[in-house]
C-alpha cells in the first residue's frame, strides 16, 4: 500500500507543481491585497506564468510580511472555510498565523503520514506523539499524520516524562514523534529509572525534528533507544511538520514536491543556486488554500541533494538543516552557526551531547563560553586530564571556526534539559537583542 | 584500593552538598583531599564503602569515578614516608600524586597513584611493605 505519488516520475510531479503554482500565484494576487501590491510593484504578472522557471520572476516574501498582516490579512479564503489556526511561537515579536481549510488539513495529514510510511509504519502501528499540542504545529501535525495512516494515535503532548515512559511501555508504542532533545531526555530518564529503552520499549522508529541535531546526537539517540531516528522538517508559515521527511536511508529529507516547490537561494543576493549548493530554502505552496505562500524565505540553511535516493522514491531531498540565517552568531565579526560548534563537539567523545553556548561582553569584547558536560566514562582522575581536554576542544574550535571560544566543563545536569526545542545559545551581550 | 574521584565545579556549596550526599548514604570517609584549578576541583576520597559512595554520587548527579590507588602502611614516626619513597625511587616507580593520613598512633597510610599499579604492588610488597 502506501502513497503512490511518492514513486511518480519526476516530470509528473513537475506537471502537478506547475498547475498548482499557476493557481497559487493567481489566488494570492486576487484574494490577498498584500500580494497584489507586491506583485504589481515587482512587475510580476501572475497570469503570464507558463513554466516552473517563471516562478523566479516572482518577488520573495518573508516572515515580516506575515507579521505585518497579522492576524487575518494573509487569508485567501473566506473565514467560513477556515477550519483551524496555528501560530508560530512569536518569540521575537508578533506571531505569524497559519490557517487551514479542510483540504489543507488533509494534505498536512497526508504529508506527515509519508514520514510514518518511511519509518515502515502502517495502520497496525501505535503512534506516540509527544510534540507539544496546541498552537505549535508539532503535536497536531504528527497527530493528523497518524490519523491519515490509520495508526492508533496517542496524543501525549510534551512533558511529564515519567508518564511518557509508562505509556510507552504500557501501550506498546511502536513509533514516537517528538523533538530530538526530548527523545534524549526520555531515554536518559528511562535509563535512570533502571529501564533499558532498547528492551523495555517496543519502539521501531522515531520521527524527531523541529530543531537541528548533529549526526553524533542521532547516533547517541539510536544507541540508547535502539531504533532508527528520522528527521522531519516543516514550518508553521507553510504548513507545519511534513514539508520534508527522512526515509530509512537517512540521507536527506524527501520534500513533499506535489505540495511544495523548493528553491535554494544565496541569502545575500537572492540568486537561485543549483542543486548541491548550500543556501536559504525558499518555499512556494502548490495547493494550499487558506494560507498560500509565494517564494517564502524560510531562513533555514540547507541544500537540495543532487541525484536520486537509494530508496527509489522520486521526490527530491533537502539535506539536514545546517542552521538558520537568523541563528547565525556574529562573534567579533566572524559568522558562526551553532551547528558548526556542534560539529566540533561531536569529535570529542569525552563530552556528552548536552552543551550550551553563552555569549557575554567582557571589556567591550564578545566572549563565548561553551559549557559541556563530561561523558560518564571519561577518566578525569587528574586535573591535567581535564585541562588538556579543555585545551584540545578550544584549539579545535579556533582552527575550525576562526574564533576563540572558552570551554568550561560542568557537572552533570547543570545544562537545562528541555521538553521542547533545546536552548543551545544564551546571548547576554550588551546591545544584542 | 579503590579511591573515589569526584568532579566538582569550583563554586561555593558544591563540596558541602557532595559530602552531605555521602553522609546520607552512610559512607564514612577515612581521607579526603582536594586538587583544584581556578575552575574545577577534584575531590579524592578513601572511604569504607566505595561501591555505595559511587552509587550515591551517581544518583545525586555527580560525575564520580573509581580509581585504583596503592595504599601502603608505614610506621607512624619520623621518616616513615621518606623510607617508602626512597624504596619506590629505587624501584623506578613514578608517582602521579599522593597523600597521607594516620589511622593510629602506631601506623600511618600513604596513598599513592602510581603508573602500572599492579606490578608496583608486587615490587613494593617484595621490598617489605604492607600494601592494603
Amino acid at each position: 500500500m502506501g502513497q503512490e505519488i511518492l514513486w511518480a516520475p519526476h516530470d509528473e510531479l513537475e506537471k502537478i507543481q506547475l498547475e498548482g503554482m499557476k493557481k497559487t500565484v493567481v489566488n494570492c494576487y486576487e484574494n490577498i491585497p498584500f500580494y497584489k501590491e507586491l506583485f504589481d510593484e515587482a512587475g510580476f504578472d501572475p497570469y503570464a506564468v507558463e513554466t516552473l522557471e517563471d516562478l523566479k520572476k516572482a518577488p520573495f516574501t518573508c516572515k515580516q510580511d506575515l507579521r505585518d498582516n497579522y492576524p487575518y490579512k494573509m487569508l485567501a479564503v473566506p473565514m467560513k472555510d477556515v477550519h483551524e489556526i496555528h501560530m508560530s511561537s512569536g518569540t521575537c515579536g508578533v506571531a505569524t498565523v497559519g490557517a487551514y481549510t479542510h483540504h489543507d488539513l488533509e494534505i498536512w495529514g497526508e504529508s506527515f503520514a509519508r514520514g510514518i510510511e518511511y519509518a515502515g509504519g502502517t495502520e497496525e502501528d501505535v503512534l506516540h506523539v509527544c510534540y507539544g499540542y496546541g498552537l505549535f504545529t508539532g503535536g497536531l501535525g504528527a497527530h493528523y499524520g497518524g490519523l491519515h495512516t490509520g495508526c492508533t494515535t496517542i496524543p501525549m503532548s510534551a512533558g511529564n516524562t515519567e508518564r511518557q515512559i509508562r505509556v510507552l511501555r504500557d501501550m506498546g508504542s511502536t513509533i514516537i514523534c517528538c523533538t530530538p532533545s526530548y527523545a534524549m531526555h526520555i531515554a536518559d530518564t528511562a535509563i535512570e529509572m533502571g529501564l533499558d529503552p532498547k528492551k523495555d520499549f517496543t519502539l521501531k522508529a522515531g520521527i524527531h525534528g523541529a530543531e537541528p541535531f548533529s549526526d553524533n546526537f542521532r547516533a547517541d539517540l539510536e544507541e540508547k533507544l535502539g531504533y532508527k531516528v528520522l528527521d522531519v522538517y516543516g514550518l508553521t508559515e507553510t504548513m507545519g511538520p511534513g514539508v520534508a521527511l527522512e526515509c530509512m536511508e537517512q540521507n536527506g529529507l524527501h520534500l513533499a514536491e506535489d505540495h511544495f516547490i523548493a528553491e535554494i537561494i544565496d541569502p545575500a543576493t537572492g540568486e537561485v543556486l543549483p542543486d548541491g549548493e548550500w543556501g536559504e530554502l525558499v518555499l512556494t505552496t502548490v495547493d494550499r488554500e487558506a494560507s498560500p505562500v509565494v517564494r517564502y524565505r524560510t531562513r533555514d540553511i540547507t541544500r537540495i541533494l543532487p541525484g536520486e535516493c537509494k530508496c527509489g522514491r522520486t521526490h527530491k531531498r533537502i539535506d539536514r538543516l545546517h542552521g538558520r540565517t537568523d541563528d547565525m552568531l556574529i562573534i567579533r565579526g566572524v559568522n558562526v552557526f551553532p551547528s558548526q560548534i556542534e560539529d566540533v563537539m561531536k569529535t570529542f567523545p569525552e563530552v556528552s551531547s548536552w552543551y550550551q553556548i553563552e555569549l557575554t561582553t567582557v571589556d567591550s569584547l564578545d566572549r563565548v563560553t561553551l559549557k559541556a558536560e563530561l561523558y560518564p566514562d571519561f577518566d578525569f582522575d587528574q586535573i591535567s586530564a581535564i585541562e588538556q581536554l579543555q585545551k584540545k576542544i578550544e584549539a579545535k574550535m579556533k582552527t575550525d571556526l576562526s574564533v576563540g571560544i572558552k570551554v568550561k566543563l560542568v557537572e552533570p545536569k547543570t545544562i537545562e534539559r528541555s521538553i521542547g526545542k533545546a536552548k543551545r545559545v544564551i546571548d547576554k551581550r550588551e546591545g544584542v537583542k | 584500593m579503590k579511591q573515589i574521584t569526584v568532579f566538582l565545579e569550583n563554586e561555593s556549596g558544591r563540596l558541602s552538598a557532595m559530602t552531605q550526599c555521602l553522609a546520607e548514604a552512610g559512607v564514612n570517609m577515612q581521607a579526603l583531599t582536594i586538587a583544584e584549578s581556578a575552575e574545577y576541583g577534584l575531590v579524592r576520597i578513601i572511604c569504607d564503602d566505595p561501591e555505595a559512595a559511587l552509587t550515591a554520587l551517581k544518583v545525586g548527579d555527580y560525575r564520580a569515578i573509581a580509581t585504583d590507588v596503592v595504599a601502603i602502611e608505614v610506621t607512624n614516626q619520623a621518616g616513615g614516608l621518606a623510607k617508602l619513597l626512597e624504596t619506590l625511587d629505587g624501584l623506578n616507580l613514578n608517582i602521579e600524586y599522593g597523600y597521607c593520613f594516620s589511622t593510629s598512633d602506631a601506623t600511618a597510610i600513604d596513598v599513592l597513584k602510581i603508573k602500572g599499579a599492579e606490578q608496583a604492588v608486587a615490587a613494593i610488597e617484595a621490598a617489605g611493605f604492607k600494601v592494603l
